[in-house]
């Protein structure tokens, strides 16, 4: 790995670490419960990043593997398999701590399976949704795909919303805390903010190594030469399907991922989490981003799910998002943090170097 | 039971032909620009919101004939002001833009009319009138939204095949480039093909008002089933699209009987996903001339 990979990196380690301590400082340490949940969101959105970017595949329904990660946690976690406790079936999975006893808020026995398996089974089964969905969705293109992609979305936002065990238009709530370490759990908990701050994060940063190394791989290159051409890149030998779907997988799981630890922060979810206007916002956060720039795309999401979590943009909170969508795609298809900050940033260095070294020839001519 | 199939289908026919009327303002646009316009459900939405302000102090077919009329114009300003100037734009820059300006017009539409039901009147009788045919007993508004829905497809019809400027649209669908060649101002025709659709949306917009009610936020939803019907037709071909239009809704309207109402929209999602996988050309389409077409 280059220095330049490692840089950004350590800089974001650094960032969340000022943050946190700015936050400390000016005794506004709430606000680390949305930068928590920004981090959450930011996991989705990277993974989205991956694919709308790199390989070059809209997906409007991104959304609903974020909602199938949170409400299959949810779901297993406040199963109450108490009357059941005798049966030989459950008795065993107890034994094998699949299963766990904990008290609920009134005191009452809950026997329900643990969170560490349930994210387990949260993410497998995202995987092979996102299997199942890919292999027929990913051969189509433009139009089409984004119209499959939106209406898998609506498929599970109204699957969400009329089912009763999914608690319809409630939600689930009272998700037990997720316990990572003796003492340390993902839980909405005051006493565990900076703790579940730094756990968040900490995700983000795996996840932007994990996709920083990708991008500059033989993968990489395989998805960009799919993004420029996918007809020419199939003839030069890259298997474009094979390639296509891992990117959707794995941007999939992200979202799960993001899904099972923010119903755990929050002790719930709804079905809002699933609805279209939700897998709009990736998208536009994406396109905000520079599509093709991870960083970009981080730090936009960083900036507008922090401001809208805050409630900054009042009653104008999806209009901001169709705004950026239009003026982006409109003035500047390639992200305004994307190439062209970029290219600007390089020209007044070049600049920079310029007047330097011609400086330091006068002095030497003298 | 026999009773009880024929409400249903008269149901699904309702809603097949307000789903038609949307598959066909997909096409429209679709022909004369190869852009999926993901902002048509707004033009329903528009239309009916419009017609039901001006049916406060107006008569009800002036009001409805001004909303078309207003509708058709923001449908022009908005191809003038975000689509008109780009060139050559990439799909999934237009799928965006589209996107991005339905969730703007549903915003303004919130903030213009609030959260509210609104619907208009039944254009004759009430909620209670009913024609009976038999033992089946019909509301006259179904009966206006299908002859509303027919009369489209009929006017287009003519307008396309004998009147200068449909003829120039068809040019323009066929070839753009060799329209141009011949003269014909291809920009013009884009954007009054946006001012077509926008009209026929609104015109759809406000029958289906007194059955469904007009809010905001119906137009994702029409959109949806509207690109489902066009997409079953085969898309850019109306006339499938008005079939498939009724196939789509007499289909939703019977899974009633065995699926929750909830899981209505899941249906007419399901036949749109399977037939994107199974024959995206369409019921009627041709598969060769789909393979050519670029996406």
């Amino acid at each position: 790995m280059t220095t330049s990979r490692v840089t950004p990196i350590l800089a974001l380690f650094v960032v969340v670490v000022v943050v946190q301590l700015l936050t400390l400082a000016s005794g506004k340490t709430f606000y680390l419960t949305q930068l928590t949940m920004t981090a959450y969101y930011s996991l989705i959105v990277i993974g989205l990043c991956l694919l709308m970017g790199f390989a070059g595949q809209i997906s409007l329904g991104h959304a609903g593997f974020f909602v199938i990660g949170g409400y299959t946690s949810a779901v297993l976690t406040t199963l109450n398999l108490s009357s059941y406790k005798e049966a030989p079936l459950v008795s065993l999975l107890t034994r094998l701590r699949v299963l766990t006893d904990r008290q609920d808020l009134y005191g009452g026995q809950v026997l329900s399976v643990h969170p560490w398996v349930a994210c387990g089974v949260a993410l497998v089964l995202a995987l092979v949704i996102a299997w199942a969905i890919g292999i027929p969705v990913l051969k189509l293109k433009g139009h089409y795909l984004a119209m499959a992609t939106l209406g898998f979305g609506t498929i599970i936002y109204s699957i969400v919303l009329g089912t009763q065990r999914f608690g319809a238009a409630d939600g689930i709530s009272s998700v037990p805390p997720f316990p990572l370490l003796p003492g340390i759990s993902v839980s909405g908990a005051s006493s565990q903010r900076i703790t579940n701050y730094y756990f968040a994060w900490l995700l983000v940063t795996v996840a932007m190594l994990l996709l920083a190394n990708l991008i500059n791989s033989r993968v990489g290159r395989a998805l960009r030469a799919i993004h420029g051409a996918e007809d020419a890149s199939s003839a030069m030998g890259i298997d474009t399907g094979r390639y296509k779907l891992a990117t959707f997988m794995l941007s999939a799981v992200l979202a799960a991922t993001a899904g099972v630890f923010l119903t755990h922060f929050n002790g719930g979810i709804g079905p809002s989490e699933a609805s279209i206007m939700k897998s709009v916002r990736y998208v536009a956060i994406v396109a905000g981003g520079g599509m093709g720039s991870i960083w970009g795309t981080l730090i936009m999401s960083v900036v507008l799910n922090f401001f809208s979590l805050r409630g900054y943009f009042g009653s104008f909170d999806d209009a901001v998002f169709g705004g950026i969508l239009i003026l982006i795609m409109l003035f500047a298809p390639d992200g305004i943090i994307g190439s062209d900050l970029r290219k600007l940033v390089k020209k007044l260095m070049n600049k920079v170097q310029k007047s330097v070294s011609s400086k330091t020839q006068t002095t030497s001519h003298k | 039971m026999t009773e009880l199939f024929f409400q249903y289908l008269v149901a699904g026919l309702t809603y097949g032909a307000i789903y038609a009327i949307v598959g066909i303002g997909f096409n429209i646009i679709y022909n004369t620009t190869g852009i999926i316009n993901f902002a048509q459900g707004e033009f329903v939405m528009l239309g009916g919101m419009t017609a039901v302000t001006l049916h406060g102090f107006l008569p009800l077919p002036i009001a409805i004939a001004g909303a078309v009329l207003v509708t058709m114009i923001i449908g022009g300003l908005i191809e003038m002001a975000f689509i008109r100037w780009l060139v050559k734009p990439s799909v999934l820059r237009m799928i965006i833009i589209t996107i991005g300006l339905s969730i703007l017009v549903r915003e303004a539409a919130l903030f213009t009319w609030g959260e509210g039901v609104r619907s208009l009147p039944y254009f004759t009788g009430n909620e209670i009138s009913a024609l009976s045919f038999g033992n089946v007993r019909v509301s006259p508004q179904v009966l206006w939204s299908i002859g509303v829905c027919m009369i489209i497809v009929l006017c287009l019809n003519l307008f396309f095949k004998h009147t200068m400027l449909g003829r120039e649209m068809r040019a323009c669908a066929a070839n753009r480039e060799a329209a141009a060649l011949c003269g014909i101002p291809t920009r013009n025709m884009i954007t009054f093909s946006f001012v077509l659709s926008a009209g026929i949306g609104a015109l759809a917009g406000c029958v289906v008002s007194p059955i469904t009610y007009t809010q905001y936020n119906i137009g994702a939803g029409l959109a949806i089933k509207g690109f489902t019907v066009a997409i079953l037709g085969g898309l850019g071909n109306s006339m499938a699209a008005v079939a498939a239009g009724f196939i789509l809704g007499i289909l939703e309207s019977f899974s009633i009987w065995v699926l929750p109402t909830a899981y209505k929209d899941a249906i007419s999602i399901s036949i749109l996903l399977a037939m994107l996988f199974i024959r995206p050309s369409g019921l009627f389409g041709n598969r060769e001339a789909m393979r050519l077409k670029d996406f």
